[in-house]
Protein backbone atom coordinates (compact mmCIF):
# COMPACT_ATOMS: atom_id res chain seq x y z
CA UNK A 1 0.00 0.00 0.00
CA UNK A 2 2.98 2.15 0.81
CA UNK A 3 3.98 1.38 -2.65
CA UNK A 4 0.36 2.66 -3.98
CA UNK A 5 0.48 6.05 -2.12
CA UNK A 6 4.26 6.47 -3.17
CA UNK A 7 3.24 6.30 -7.07
CA UNK A 8 0.68 8.76 -6.11
CA UNK A 9 2.68 11.01 -4.68
CA UNK A 10 5.39 11.07 -7.22
CA UNK A 11 3.78 10.34 -10.57
CA UNK A 12 0.32 11.47 -9.89
CA UNK A 13 -0.72 8.27 -10.50
CA UNK A 14 -4.36 7.80 -11.14
CA UNK A 15 -4.39 3.98 -11.43
CA UNK A 16 -2.48 3.85 -8.17
CA UNK A 17 -4.98 6.29 -6.71
CA UNK A 18 -8.05 4.10 -7.50
CA UNK A 19 -6.53 1.07 -6.05
CA UNK A 20 -5.62 2.65 -3.01
CA UNK A 21 -9.13 4.13 -3.09
CA UNK A 22 -10.64 0.77 -2.97
CA UNK A 23 -8.59 -0.71 -0.37
CA UNK A 24 -9.51 2.38 2.01
CA UNK A 25 -12.65 4.30 1.44
CA UNK A 26 -14.86 1.19 2.95
CA UNK A 27 -12.61 1.06 5.80
CA UNK A 28 -12.54 4.83 6.10
CA UNK A 29 -16.57 4.53 5.94
CA UNK A 30 -16.66 1.98 8.49
CA UNK A 31 -14.63 3.76 10.79
CA UNK A 32 -16.44 7.01 10.34
CA UNK A 33 -19.85 5.11 11.16
CA UNK A 34 -18.34 3.25 14.24
CA UNK A 35 -17.54 7.13 14.93
CA UNK A 36 -21.53 8.08 15.48
CA UNK A 37 -21.76 9.41 11.47
CA UNK A 38 -25.21 8.08 9.42
CA UNK A 39 -23.91 6.22 6.34
CA UNK A 40 -24.13 8.87 3.64
CA UNK A 41 -22.10 11.80 6.05
CA UNK A 42 -19.89 8.18 6.38
CA UNK A 43 -19.74 7.50 2.75
CA UNK A 44 -19.12 11.62 1.77
CA UNK A 45 -16.20 11.44 4.68
CA UNK A 46 -14.60 8.63 3.31
CA UNK A 47 -14.77 10.26 -0.28
CA UNK A 48 -13.18 13.56 1.51
CA UNK A 49 -10.34 11.88 3.45
CA UNK A 50 -9.01 10.00 0.48
CA UNK A 51 -9.62 12.59 -2.05
CA UNK A 52 -6.75 14.21 0.61
CA UNK A 53 -4.68 11.55 0.75
CA UNK A 54 -4.81 12.52 -3.20
CA UNK A 55 -4.28 16.15 -2.66
CA UNK A 56 -1.54 15.83 -0.10
CA UNK A 57 0.10 12.68 -1.20
CA UNK A 58 3.42 15.37 -2.12
CA UNK A 59 3.81 15.46 1.39
CA UNK A 60 3.81 11.96 2.04
CA UNK A 61 7.10 10.02 2.61
CA UNK A 62 7.95 6.36 2.97
CA UNK A 63 10.24 6.47 5.17
CA UNK A 64 7.94 8.51 7.97
CA UNK A 65 5.57 5.95 8.58
CA UNK A 66 2.94 3.81 6.62
CA UNK A 67 0.47 4.66 4.34
CA UNK A 68 -1.92 3.00 6.65
CA UNK A 69 -1.03 5.23 9.66
CA UNK A 70 -1.30 8.75 7.47
CA UNK A 71 -4.30 8.00 5.99
CA UNK A 72 -5.75 7.05 9.71
CA UNK A 73 -4.15 10.37 10.83
CA UNK A 74 -6.22 12.37 7.47
CA UNK A 75 -9.45 10.46 8.86
CA UNK A 76 -9.05 10.99 12.55
CA UNK A 77 -8.46 14.73 12.00
CA UNK A 78 -11.54 15.01 9.23
CA UNK A 79 -14.02 13.15 11.91
CA UNK A 80 -12.58 16.00 14.66
CA UNK A 81 -13.48 18.50 12.68
CA UNK A 82 -16.88 17.27 10.83
CA UNK A 83 -18.51 15.12 13.52
CA UNK A 84 -17.37 16.72 16.53
CA UNK A 85 -16.80 20.00 15.48
CA UNK A 86 -13.88 20.94 17.27
CA UNK A 87 -10.66 21.94 15.78
CA UNK A 88 -7.87 19.33 15.08
CA UNK A 89 -4.65 20.23 16.98
CA UNK A 90 -3.24 17.19 15.51
CA UNK A 91 -0.90 17.58 12.89
CA UNK A 92 -0.36 15.12 10.00
CA UNK A 93 2.79 12.99 10.69
CA UNK A 94 4.61 14.63 7.45
CA UNK A 95 4.79 18.20 10.25
CA UNK A 96 7.97 17.52 11.74
CA UNK A 97 10.86 16.67 9.50
CA UNK A 98 13.34 16.03 12.39
CA UNK A 99 11.34 12.99 14.09
CA UNK A 100 13.79 10.29 15.37
CA UNK A 101 12.07 8.50 12.41
CA UNK A 102 14.47 10.51 10.05
CA UNK A 103 17.36 10.16 12.44
CA UNK A 104 17.69 6.59 11.98
CA UNK A 105 20.87 5.71 9.79
CA UNK A 106 20.39 3.34 6.83
CA UNK A 107 22.08 0.54 8.07
CA UNK A 108 20.00 0.27 10.63
CA UNK A 109 16.90 1.52 9.20
CA UNK A 110 14.52 -1.49 9.23
CA UNK A 111 11.95 -2.25 6.50
CA UNK A 112 8.29 -0.69 7.06
CA UNK A 113 6.83 -4.05 6.58
CA UNK A 114 8.69 -5.21 9.55
CA UNK A 115 7.73 -2.52 11.91
CA UNK A 116 3.77 -2.81 11.23
CA UNK A 117 4.20 -6.55 11.10
CA UNK A 118 5.66 -6.56 15.03
CA UNK A 119 2.84 -4.07 16.08
CA UNK A 120 0.01 -6.08 14.46
CA UNK A 121 1.22 -9.22 16.42
CA UNK A 122 1.49 -7.46 19.19
CA UNK A 123 -1.92 -5.78 19.04
CA UNK A 124 -3.10 -9.05 18.06
CA UNK A 125 -1.67 -10.67 21.35
CA UNK A 126 -2.82 -8.47 23.77
CA UNK A 127 -5.28 -9.58 26.77
CA UNK A 128 -8.72 -9.03 25.95
CA UNK A 129 -9.46 -6.42 28.64
CA UNK A 130 -6.60 -3.97 26.89
CA UNK A 131 -7.49 -4.61 23.44
CA UNK A 132 -11.36 -3.62 24.51
CA UNK A 133 -10.02 -0.44 26.01
CA UNK A 134 -8.09 0.54 22.37
CA UNK A 135 -10.92 -0.15 20.30
CA UNK A 136 -13.18 1.75 22.39
CA UNK A 137 -10.82 4.47 21.96
CA UNK A 138 -9.30 4.51 18.71
CA UNK A 139 -12.53 2.73 16.78
CA UNK A 140 -15.25 3.94 18.58
CA UNK A 141 -14.18 7.79 19.51
CA UNK A 142 -14.95 6.97 23.19
CA UNK A 143 -12.85 8.81 25.70
CA UNK A 144 -11.52 7.68 28.75
CA UNK A 145 -14.30 8.65 30.67
CA UNK A 146 -16.57 7.22 28.38
CA UNK A 147 -14.76 4.11 28.48
CA UNK A 148 -15.07 3.69 31.95
CA UNK A 149 -18.69 4.66 32.13
CA UNK A 150 -19.34 2.14 29.53
CA UNK A 151 -17.21 -1.02 31.06
CA UNK A 152 -17.96 0.30 34.97
CA UNK A 153 -14.52 0.57 36.03
CA UNK A 154 -12.56 3.64 37.83
CA UNK A 155 -10.87 5.82 35.29
CA UNK A 156 -8.13 4.96 36.62
CA UNK A 157 -8.59 1.32 36.03
CA UNK A 158 -8.90 2.44 31.94
CA UNK A 159 -6.00 4.59 31.80
CA UNK A 160 -3.48 2.28 33.05
CA UNK A 161 -5.11 -0.72 30.57
CA UNK A 162 -4.06 2.17 27.93
CA UNK A 163 -0.36 2.39 29.14
CA UNK A 164 -0.25 -1.74 29.45
CA UNK A 165 -1.10 -1.88 26.20
CA UNK A 166 0.99 0.45 24.38
CA UNK A 167 4.04 -1.03 26.29
CA UNK A 168 3.33 -3.86 24.58
CA UNK A 169 3.43 -2.58 20.93
CA UNK A 170 6.53 -0.09 22.01
CA UNK A 171 8.32 -3.38 23.43
CA UNK A 172 7.85 -4.84 19.76
CA UNK A 173 9.12 -2.46 17.93
CA UNK A 174 12.08 -1.27 20.40
CA UNK A 175 14.61 -3.29 19.43
CA UNK A 176 13.94 -2.55 15.89
CA UNK A 177 15.44 1.74 16.55
CA UNK B 1 14.71 23.48 26.03
CA UNK B 2 15.71 20.47 28.43
CA UNK B 3 12.54 18.82 29.05
CA UNK B 4 11.78 16.84 31.85
CA UNK B 5 8.27 15.90 32.41
CA UNK B 6 6.31 14.56 29.19
CA UNK B 7 3.04 14.00 28.85
CA UNK B 8 1.32 10.61 30.19
CA UNK B 9 1.17 7.88 27.52
CA UNK B 10 -2.64 7.54 28.15
CA UNK B 11 -3.15 11.26 27.77
CA UNK B 12 -0.91 10.72 24.36
CA UNK B 13 -3.38 8.04 23.28
CA UNK B 14 -6.47 9.61 23.63
CA UNK B 15 -4.71 12.60 21.42
CA UNK B 16 -3.96 10.14 19.01
CA UNK B 17 -7.36 8.53 18.71
CA UNK B 18 -8.38 11.59 18.82
CA UNK B 19 -11.01 11.80 21.61
CA UNK B 20 -8.79 14.19 23.70
CA UNK B 21 -11.03 17.58 23.98
CA UNK B 22 -10.13 20.71 22.10
CA UNK B 23 -8.48 22.85 24.70
CA UNK B 24 -6.52 19.63 26.35
CA UNK B 25 -5.28 18.69 22.72
CA UNK B 26 -4.29 22.32 22.22
CA UNK B 27 -1.87 21.63 25.23
CA UNK B 28 -1.06 19.00 24.15
CA UNK B 29 0.43 19.91 20.62
CA UNK B 30 1.71 23.00 22.05
CA UNK B 31 4.16 20.69 24.43
CA UNK B 32 4.78 18.55 21.28
CA UNK B 33 5.81 20.67 19.22
CA UNK B 34 9.27 20.94 21.20
CA UNK B 35 9.30 17.73 22.45
CA UNK B 36 11.15 15.30 19.96
CA UNK B 37 10.81 12.04 22.69
CA UNK B 38 6.85 12.33 22.94
CA UNK B 39 6.88 13.06 19.00
CA UNK B 40 8.51 9.53 18.95
CA UNK B 41 6.05 7.99 21.46
CA UNK B 42 2.80 9.48 19.18
CA UNK B 43 4.14 8.02 15.94
CA UNK B 44 3.99 4.79 17.49
CA UNK B 45 0.42 5.25 18.52
CA UNK B 46 -0.55 6.83 15.53
CA UNK B 47 1.25 3.53 13.88
CA UNK B 48 -1.44 1.52 16.18
CA UNK B 49 -4.66 3.66 14.91
CA UNK B 50 -3.40 2.84 11.35
CA UNK B 51 -3.79 -0.87 12.48
CA UNK B 52 -6.95 -0.63 13.92
CA UNK B 53 -8.35 1.29 10.67
CA UNK B 54 -6.85 -1.92 8.24
CA UNK B 55 -8.55 -4.26 10.34
CA UNK B 56 -12.20 -3.01 9.83
CA UNK B 57 -14.57 -4.50 8.00
CA UNK B 58 -15.18 -2.42 4.75
CA UNK B 59 -18.55 -0.68 4.38
CA UNK B 60 -19.89 -0.87 0.55
CA UNK B 61 -19.05 2.53 -1.02
CA UNK B 62 -21.71 3.75 -3.42
CA UNK B 63 -20.34 6.39 -5.01
CA UNK B 64 -17.71 6.68 -7.78
CA UNK B 65 -14.41 7.60 -6.01
CA UNK B 66 -13.95 11.31 -6.12
CA UNK B 67 -12.02 12.16 -9.63
CA UNK B 68 -7.97 12.53 -9.44
CA UNK B 69 -7.62 15.42 -11.78
CA UNK B 70 -3.68 15.43 -12.03
CA UNK B 71 -2.80 19.35 -11.65
CA UNK B 72 -4.65 19.18 -8.22
CA UNK B 73 -1.37 18.70 -6.16
CA UNK B 74 -0.41 20.67 -3.17
CA UNK B 75 3.33 20.75 -2.88
CA UNK B 76 4.94 21.38 0.38
CA UNK B 77 4.47 24.24 2.63
CA UNK B 78 8.21 26.26 3.24
CA UNK B 79 9.44 25.22 6.55
CA UNK B 80 8.46 27.05 9.76
CA UNK B 81 10.29 30.28 9.94
CA UNK B 82 12.92 30.43 12.53
CA UNK B 83 11.60 33.18 14.25
CA UNK B 84 8.33 31.13 15.61
CA UNK B 85 10.32 27.60 16.43
CA UNK B 86 12.93 29.86 18.38
CA UNK B 87 10.34 31.67 20.49
CA UNK B 88 8.88 31.00 23.41
CA UNK B 89 5.27 30.42 21.99
CA UNK B 90 5.13 26.93 20.09
CA UNK B 91 4.31 26.70 16.35
CA UNK B 92 1.15 25.00 17.40
CA UNK B 93 -0.40 27.93 19.20
CA UNK B 94 0.97 30.86 17.18
CA UNK B 95 -2.58 30.57 15.26
CA UNK B 96 -4.07 31.95 18.50
CA UNK B 97 -1.67 34.10 19.87
CA UNK B 98 0.61 34.99 17.44
CA UNK B 99 4.68 34.93 18.58
CA UNK B 100 4.83 37.63 21.03
CA UNK B 101 3.31 36.68 24.89
CA UNK B 102 3.73 40.53 25.45
CA UNK B 103 0.96 41.09 23.06
CA UNK B 104 -1.31 39.00 24.57
CA UNK B 105 -4.61 40.80 25.86
CA UNK B 106 -3.42 39.85 29.64
CA UNK B 107 -6.13 40.86 31.72
CA UNK B 108 -5.09 41.51 35.52
CA UNK B 109 -6.80 38.21 38.12
CA UNK B 110 -4.94 39.56 41.52
CA UNK B 111 -1.39 41.05 42.76
CA UNK B 112 0.80 39.04 40.54
CA UNK B 113 -1.33 36.94 38.62
CA UNK B 114 -2.73 37.47 35.19
CA UNK B 115 -5.01 35.52 32.49
CA UNK B 116 -6.03 35.21 29.26
CA UNK B 117 -8.94 33.42 27.84
CA UNK B 118 -8.35 31.78 24.42
CA UNK B 119 -11.26 31.18 22.00
CA UNK B 120 -12.57 27.28 21.41
CA UNK B 121 -15.22 25.95 19.25
CA UNK B 122 -18.55 26.34 19.30
CA UNK B 123 -19.77 23.67 21.63
CA UNK B 124 -16.23 22.46 22.53
CA UNK B 125 -16.39 21.70 26.14
CA UNK B 126 -13.73 22.63 28.65
CA UNK B 127 -11.12 25.85 29.44
CA UNK B 128 -8.21 26.91 27.28
CA UNK B 129 -5.93 29.87 28.75
CA UNK B 130 -2.38 31.78 29.16
CA UNK B 131 -1.67 32.41 33.21
CA UNK B 132 1.06 34.63 33.71
CA UNK B 133 2.48 34.51 37.27
CA UNK B 134 4.98 36.95 38.75
CA UNK B 135 7.88 35.80 40.29
CA UNK B 136 7.63 34.30 43.67
CA UNK B 137 3.88 34.07 43.48
CA UNK B 138 1.79 31.11 44.38
CA UNK B 139 -0.98 29.67 43.16
CA UNK B 140 -3.51 29.13 46.23
CA UNK B 141 -3.64 25.13 46.69
CA UNK B 142 -6.30 23.70 44.12
CA UNK B 143 -7.43 20.03 43.23
CA UNK B 144 -8.98 18.95 40.16
CA UNK B 145 -12.47 18.79 38.82
CA UNK B 146 -11.37 16.68 35.98
CA UNK B 147 -8.15 16.25 33.72
CA UNK B 148 -5.62 19.73 33.88
CA UNK B 149 -2.58 20.13 31.38
CA UNK B 150 -0.36 22.76 32.15
CA UNK B 151 2.02 23.56 30.01
CA UNK B 152 5.17 25.97 30.88
CA UNK B 153 6.08 28.61 28.12
CA UNK B 154 8.79 30.79 29.95
CA UNK B 155 10.23 30.98 32.99
CA UNK B 156 9.31 28.32 35.40
CA UNK B 157 7.34 26.92 38.56
CA UNK B 158 7.85 24.73 41.68
CA UNK B 159 5.47 22.22 43.11
CA UNK B 160 5.43 18.92 45.16
CA UNK B 161 5.97 17.46 42.38
CA UNK B 162 9.43 19.47 41.29
CA UNK B 163 10.41 22.45 38.91
CA UNK B 164 8.54 22.49 35.65
CA UNK B 165 10.57 24.97 33.06
CA UNK B 166 10.15 25.65 29.40
CA UNK B 167 8.56 22.91 27.59
CA UNK B 168 7.55 20.83 30.34
CA UNK B 169 4.30 19.57 30.64
CA UNK B 170 2.18 18.76 34.10
CA UNK B 171 0.05 15.88 33.07
CA UNK B 172 -2.74 15.86 36.55
CA UNK B 173 -5.27 13.43 37.64
CA UNK B 174 -7.88 14.74 39.19
CA UNK B 175 -7.10 13.65 42.66
CA UNK B 176 -3.62 15.61 42.37
CA UNK B 177 -3.27 18.84 44.50
CA UNK B 178 -0.32 21.31 43.61
CA UNK B 179 0.80 23.96 44.89
CA UNK B 180 2.88 25.72 42.03
CA UNK B 181 5.16 28.77 42.54
CA UNK B 182 6.78 31.02 40.22
CA UNK B 183 10.40 30.88 40.79
CA UNK B 184 12.14 33.32 42.38
CA UNK B 185 13.96 34.92 39.25
CA UNK B 186 11.80 34.52 36.50
CA UNK B 187 8.32 34.58 36.90
CA UNK B 188 6.13 32.27 34.64
CA UNK B 189 3.88 31.60 32.04
CA UNK B 190 2.04 28.78 31.07
CA UNK B 191 -0.86 27.37 28.93
CA UNK B 192 -3.20 25.99 31.03
CA UNK B 193 -6.70 23.42 29.46
CA UNK B 194 -8.94 21.53 31.75
CA UNK B 195 -12.04 19.36 30.82
CA UNK B 196 -14.07 21.39 32.46
CA UNK B 197 -15.41 24.64 32.22
CA UNK B 198 -17.17 25.01 35.52
CA UNK B 199 -15.05 23.44 37.66
CA UNK B 200 -11.44 25.80 36.01
CA UNK B 201 -13.95 29.33 36.78
CA UNK B 202 -14.09 27.88 40.53
CA UNK B 203 -9.94 27.67 40.65
CA UNK B 204 -9.61 30.80 38.68
CA UNK B 205 -11.57 32.35 41.72
CA UNK B 206 -9.77 30.18 44.57
CA UNK B 207 -7.12 31.71 43.08
CA UNK B 208 -8.86 35.68 42.76
CA UNK B 209 -10.22 35.17 46.29
CA UNK B 210 -7.59 35.83 48.93
CA UNK B 211 -7.04 39.08 47.21
CA UNK B 212 -9.85 40.72 45.55
CA UNK B 213 -12.41 39.14 48.48
CA UNK B 214 -14.44 37.15 45.59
Amino acid sequence: MADLLQQVAEHRDVDAFAQLFQAYAPRVKSYMMRQGADPNTAEELAQETLLTVWRKAALYSGDKGSATTWIFTIARNLRIDRLRREFPWQELPEGHDETASSDILPDEAVSEAERRKRVQDALASLPGDQHEVVSLSYVEGMSHSEIAERLGLPLGTVKSRMRLAYQKIREAVEDLK
Amino acid sequence: MTIIHHADDSTLMSYSAGTLGEALSAVVASHLAVCPHCRTELAAMDRLGGLMLASLPGSAIKLAPPRAAAPACEHKPPAASAAVDGGPVPAPLTRLIGNDLNAVPWKRLSVGVWHSRLPLSEGAKGDLRLIKIAAGQMMPDHGHGGSELTLVLEGSYTDGLGRFGAGDIADLDQDVDHQPVADQDTGCICLIASEEKARFKSIMARIAQPFIGL
